[in-house]
């Protein structure tokens, strides 16, 4: 099976997509002959024309204002925002318009629209180019969010986010562009060639969105993950030694609660992890969800290792960062009981 | 309903991609000096050719000429030539180090120096710029620091910033210099309410916002204009049009209308259009538009015709989306020669001296470099504290940083 980076991956699954579906349109800043800042969108205008692939002014909430009238319409436009850290002018249009579209006009009018953004930090880009904003779009009613850790999940999730009948947000870990980046930033770049999970098939298929995937299977804990967090636990487990079971969450919203509560009730122990601050961050959520369900069996209390509650720094980015170390600290603490 | 012939969209296209020669004969150029200059009071409805021509003082000859000429002193524009070299060293050296790894980004200004340096020279001390990340030429013709800025840019220990910014990120309250946002054109309206601020405690001080051409898109922009023209603000509000936002190239931010500068016109802001290459018309147009805002006129909407030699920053390769030698066919040259050539035709200059300023400048700049780097670059030496990031979050910690600055171990 041909491998790709993620990059190419999502590439390809706005390809298939477009193939397959006139409806669906690809627009956004540098998006058009440029294909992109980070060529998510390379080659598309060329084969599809300008008027399926185009480049949009620089306003974020012209874009997905556009593309919520399109999606009214019935195109399936699937949006680029340059930066997730620069969606907040398009905030309004995604929580007020196309979060609730169907249902203030009860199904008269929808919103199939995808809005891609990279999100996460490890690229040395401070405040603006760094942040994971998942939990402002899990706490808005209407919208799905998804988050992929590796070329093949990106694909598939993709082509699903496009084909859903509702808004989905799209979040591409950054930094997992090029290769499955574990939090060591000091070691050599290690590609997508050489990963498994770079592998993806050709053409058109499905990775559901509400599905979770154990990347590895454990017995001493069970840590909830996502985007590039991922591969930070996987080296995290290496490194301490510690049988943890790391479920790869995917989609946010609609959540696999049931691979969740499953996992923690064999492990009896939680660890969630995310880059994105502390307060109120999406793991507040997790954790709630795991002691509503599994309190009976919870051995530990349940640890969250998250970014620190400050914009994120430019300089200090790996004392910000919950890279492997820090992770792996919380798994031997919430193993040993300390 | 059937005989309509069917509907298709419009996407607006450079004249020139890649492979093709360079075309820029749909950019009309007006003649050094053919463009009137009004007094400040003018109303706003008689003049609003101005926001479709383009106001240039320096020939092709060199010469200064014509209605906003005659401003500015041998001395003065000897300091504003020494400033606008010093950027360009500057940012020579920077994207050098960039390279070199001593900093993880960097956003030169090449071909575009003469628009901050000297909107600068026209400001009083007090007035407040809302700058965008290509105007360090407002901090270099303010006399800042230029080993601060170096510190800010390699993070170091001295970086006054304390690491928390990006490289050009700059923020200088004493010198009229807002915080620079990464965000774009944030800054246009906030530039409208401080200068507001001011009217309402009846200062006399005024305020100055910048925008990119592509970064007019933004609702920012819209608002900024809006509650300038309702409130008759006194601020200047500046459009710096270098032709591209990344790949973008200024036709899909500009859409139907003529310039940028025409976007005043439904507003009933005064708008001009400059020859961003053009030191003495930058500053002209500058002085009569900070005049403005001065007497309680109110803004004025300024574009700056100019062009981006360079990369949009390190992260980009514009060879990718414009000719190579897109640059070389900019009809309104560069503008640090055009200077230089005018004070040799005044008589203030000469070759041998410029070459000898070169030398001088770089100088200077090496010099201020080797004591910034003495302090740090982004990966080596020193390094701004990780206690640092937990500091300036709020005036006062609240409990929860505390404890996560514990837990951090610093
Ligand atoms: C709100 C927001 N959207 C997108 C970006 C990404 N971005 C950074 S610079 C840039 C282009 C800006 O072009 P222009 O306004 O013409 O300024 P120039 O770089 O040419 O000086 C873009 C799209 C951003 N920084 N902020
Ligand atoms: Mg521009």
């Amino acid at each position: 099976m041909p491998r790709k980076t993620m990059v190419e991956a999502i590439r390809d699954g706005m390809d298939v997509m477009m193939g397959r579906d006139e409806n669906v349109v690809v627009f956004g800043e540098d998006v058009g002959y440029f294909g992109g800042v980070f060529r998510a969108t390379q080659g598309l205008q060329a084969k599809y024309g300008k008027s399926r692939c185009f480049d949009a002014p620089i306003s974020e909430l012209g874009i997905v204002g556009a593309a919520i009238g399109m999606a009214a319409y019935g195109l399936r436009p699937c949006v680029e925002v340059q930066f997730a850290d620069y969606m907040y002018p398009a905030y309004d249009q995604i929580v007020s318009e196309a979060a609730r579209l169907r249902y203030r006009s009860n199904g008269d009018f929808t919103c199939p629209l995808v809005v891609r953004m990279p999100t996460g930090g490890g690229i040395s880009g401070g405040q603006t180019h760094s942040q994971s904003p998942e939990a402002l779009f899990t706490h808005v009613s209407g919208l799905k969010t998804v988050v992929p850790s590796n070329p093949n999940d990106a694909k598939g999730l993709l082509i699903c986010a496009i084909e859903d009948p509702d808004p989905v947000i799209f979040l591409e870990p950054k930094r997992l562009y090029n290769g499955p980046f574990d939090g060591h930033h000091d070691r050599p770049i290690i590609p997508w060639s050489k990963h498994e999970l770079g592998e993806v098939p050709e053409g058109h298929y499905r990775v559901p969105l509400g599905k979770a995937a154990i990347r590895r299977e454990g017995a001493a804990i069970s840590v909830l993950a996502y985007g590039t967090m991922v591969h930070v636990a996987m080296a995290a487990a290496a490194e301490t030694g510690i049988d943890a079971e790391i479920i790869d969450l995917r989609s946010l919203l609609p959540l696999d609660l049931e691979t969740i509560v499953a996992s923690v009730r064999k492990t009896g122990r939680c660890v969630i992890i995310h880059e994105a601050t502390l307060t109120s961050g999406f793991g507040a959520e997790l954790s709630a969800l795991v002691q509503e369900n599994c309190f009976f069996e919870l051995e530990a209390p349940i640890r969250r290792v998250t970014g620190w509650d400050t914009p994120y720094p430019h300089a200090q980015e790996w004392d910000y960062f919950p890279g492997p170390q820090r992770v792996g600290r919380a798994f031997l603490e919430v193993v040993n009981g300390e | 309903m059937n005989d309509r012939s069917p509907l298709s969209l419009h996407v607006p296209e450079p004249a020139v991609r890649p492979g093709g020669k360079p075309d820029f004969s749909s950019v009309r150029i007006p003649s050094a000096g053919s463009v009137p200059r009004p007094e400040v009071d003018v109303d706003p409805e008689s003049i609003h050719d101005l926001a479709f021509s383009i106001i240039r003082v320096l020939n092709r000859e060199g010469e200064a000429v014509g209605p906003w000429a005659g401003m500015l002193s041998d001395e003065e524009l000897l300091e504003g030539l020494r400033h606008m070299m010093t950027l360009r060293t500057f940012d020579a050296r920077m994207l050098m180090a960039q390279r070199q790894g001593k900093t993880s980004f960097y956003m030169q200004h090449m071909g575009e120096e003469a628009v901050s340096c000297a909107f600068r020279k026209a400001l009083e001390p007090g007035d407040m710029n809302f700058p965008t990340y290509r105007q360090a030429g407002l901090l270099i013709a303010a006399g800042y620091s230029l080993v601060e800025m170096m510190n800010e840019i390699f993070s170091n220990e001295k970086d006054p910033l304390k690491g928390r910014q990006m490289p050009v990120l700059y923020s200088s309250k004493a010198l009229g210099f807002f915080s620079v946002s990464g965000n774009l054109a944030t800054q246009f309206i906030q530039a409208v309410g401080w200068a507001m601020a001011s009217a309402i405690k009846h200062d006399t001080r005024i305020a100055a916002g910048w925008v990119g051409d592509g970064a007019t898109a933004e609702s920012d922009f819209h608002a900024a204009l809006v509650f300038a023209s309702t409130y008759a603000a006194p601020v200047v509000l500046n459009i710096v049009n270098n032709q591209w936002a990344i790949s973008t190239f200024q036709g899909i931010a500009r859409g139907g209308a003529g310039t940028f500068a025409a976007r005043g016109l439904g507003f009933g802001i005064p708008s001009l259009r400059v020859d961003g290459n053009d030191y003495l018309a930058v500053y002209a147009v500058a002085r009569w538009a900070i005049e403005r805002a001065r007497r309680n006129l109110g803004p004025t909407l300024v574009e700056y015709v100019t062009y981006r030699v360079g990369a949009h920053s390190t992260s980009d390769d514009p060879a990718a989306y414009r000719p190579k030698t897109e640059s070389d066919s900019w009809p309104l040259g560069d503008p640090v020669i055009r200077l230089k050539n005018h004070l040799i035709l005044r008589g203030a200059w000469s070759e041998a001296r410029h070459k000898q300023a070169e030398a001088e400048i770089l100088d200077t700049v090496v010099t201020a470099q080797k004591e910034a780097e003495s302090h740090g670059t982004l990966h080596a030496g020193g390094k701004p504290s990780v206690r640092d990031m937990f500091e300036g979050v709020y005036a006062e910690m609240p409990p929860h940083l505390r404890r996560q600055r514990q837990q951090a171990g610093v």
